[in-house]
């Protein structure tokens, strides 16, 4: 079977590491993943403040793009992977809503129509997480782990969209699919009750304060119960929680310094993928220190 | 005053860009109410289920920005339902909102409430109201007019834009990570675009023109 690849556009650019590593993992897994052809932005959070109608026509375009593109290779439900939280629910939300609102579904469908495509609600969106877990199995990952991240605590930090409003392969209040993941790698994931709590999306570029605050009571929170890293699987939280650190070092005169990560570089770390692969160096708060540590002191170039 | 908005030459209120705002008592009389308001934004959220709320409160308990908003997620949704068209329009709550959809999985009546902020959101957009140079309203233009000419989102073309609008001494805020992102290769110059430019064009062109056909 083989799974279309939706990047969207932070995984293109802020989001870089994540592409790396994700795709890189695959590749050390065997699943075949393709980059679905001529995508278009899914239109986030900010384009439904707009027009609702046009934020869900613009998504579907990319789920009938992936149902054409498997049409050619009928193999069972064509599976598209949206990597990005927000892409994740936008495509999800989309299917739903298509499906409950004729006015709606007229209106995308007329769209399409207009350049050439259909949906016919035929693709299965997939968060990576899913994929992970579900069809690939934790116990052929935990087979596929070459160095075993013992003595490593992990904050496992999901976010809001990946579980919210559809909690399609995981609980929206108390998720553990990364938190098993991370025990598959060796690592042990702390018990963090604000995995979920929002890290307040795009308001760091807007309201500032706002943002920079919910952000740091996350790290702080999160070093507090003692972990040493903390992942996620979203390209803005992750962009939120750590490129702001010295600005909220600024802001709030207390010290922060918490590597955050993306569960694929984590994982690839484990599975043996060199650095460069992982896109380790584009991180600003370099976990090498602490991976160094686990490996007994020893010095680990990037 | 409340009134007064309404028009299409009102004025917009200068307002200063801070989060805490003092709210200022004002008795609104059934007169000054809109009466249809609470059913036009339900029909625009999807959110049917708006006049059922009871009031709980805790869409404003979950909410992780409530104790920055000037009214609450549960007043909103009183206010709505109500018909306070202006207060509600004007308030900083709709666009604290970051769309966690927290209040929408616990609301023990299932109410859409992430669904009816973005309606109100539509509303103020379309409507004007909000205060000039406001950030967030000016970030979901910038964003939808990019989306419309690339097919894609381009963050950095985003951001100059934003900042420019709205802020311009916030591009020294962020130079230093604006910097760090250049340095370790995740700030992207390369104009992202569908192959074809106009197909989102006509994708959306298309869409609207279904819509506007179908509405009474």
């Amino acid at each position: 079977m083989r799974y279309w690849y939706y990047p969207g556009c932070s995984l293109k650019s802020n989001g870089r590491p994540y592409e790396e590593s994700l795709l890189a993992v695959f590749r050390e897994l065997d699943v075949p993943v393709r980059e679905l052809d001529d995508w278009n932005c899914c239109g986030a959070t900010t384009y439904m403040s707009i027009d609702e109608g046009q934020a869900f026509t613009l998504a579907s375009r990319n789920l009938a793009l992936a149902e054409r593109a498997s049409r050619q290779e009928p193999e069972g439900t064509p599976q598209l992977i949206a990597p990005c939280s927000a892409c994740f629910l936008v495509l999800t939300k989309t299917q739903r809503y298509i499906e409950l609102h004729e006015d709606l579904a007229r209106q995308v469908h007329a769209g399409l129509r207009a350049i050439g495509l259909e949906y016919r609600g035929e693709v299965q969106v997939r968060h990576p997480l899913d994929v992970l877990v579900n069809d690939i199995g934790l116990p052929r990952i935990a087979q596929t782990v070459k160095r075993r991240l013992s003595g490593l605590k992990v904050a496992c930090y999901y976010g809001c969209q990946v579980v919210r409003p559809f909690p399609t392969f995981d609980s929206a209040h108390n998720p553990t699919t990364m938190d098993r993941l991370v025990e598959a790698l060796g690592a042990k994931p702390v018990q963090w009750p604000l995995k979920t709590r929002c890290c307040g999306g795009t308001l760091i570029g807007t309201i500032r304060d706002v943002g920079l605050r919910l952000n740091q009571i996350l790290l702080q929170d999160a070093a507090r119960r003692g972990a040493d890293v903390m992942i996620t699987v979203c390209p803005l939280c992750q962009f939120n929680l750590e490129c702001y650190q010295r600005e909220m070092e600024r802001t709030f005169h207390e010290p922060i310094r918490l590597p955050v990560l993306y569960l694929t570089q984590l994982m690839g770390k484990a599975l043996g993928i060199s650095d460069y692969k992982l896109g380790m160096r584009r991180l600003f708060v370099s976990p090498m220190p602490v991976f160094a540590r686990l490996e007994g002191g020893q010095a680990v170039h990037a | 005053m409340p009134n007064q908005a309404r028009g299409e030459d009102a004025p917009r209120a200068p307002r200063p860009m801070l989060v805490r705002r003092e709210v200022r008592r004002h008795i609104a009389y059934e007169s000054e109410l809109d009466p249809s308001f609470g059913e036009h934004i339900a029909r625009k959220a999807y959110g049917e289920k708006l006049f059922s709320c009871i009031q709980c409160g805790t869409c404003s308990a979950t909410c992780p920005v409530s104790h920055y908003m000037d009214f609450t997620p549960r007043k909103i949704i009183a206010m709505v339902r109500e018909g306070f068209r202006d207060e509600v329009l004007n308030c900083f709550t709709i666009w604290l909102c970051a769309s966690c959809y927290a209040c929408t999985v616990d609301c023990p009546r299932e109410i859409k409430i992430t669904d009816v902020m973005y309606a109100l959101k539509q509303e103020a957009i379309a409507q004007g109201v909000y205060p000039r140079g406001f950030a967030i309203p000016v970030l979901a233009r910038e964003f939808f007019r990019g989306v419309q000419r690339h097919g894609r989102s381009n963050e950095v073309a985003l951001m100059i834009r934003l900042f420019l609008k709205t802020n311009p001494l916030g591009m020294l805020q962020n130079a230093s990570i604006a910097w760090r992102l250049w340095r370790t290769g995740r700030l992207s110059l390369r104009p992202e675009s569908t192959r074809h430019r106009d197909t989102v064009r006509t994708l959306l062109r298309a869409a609207k023109q279904a819509d506007e056909g179908s509405a009474p």
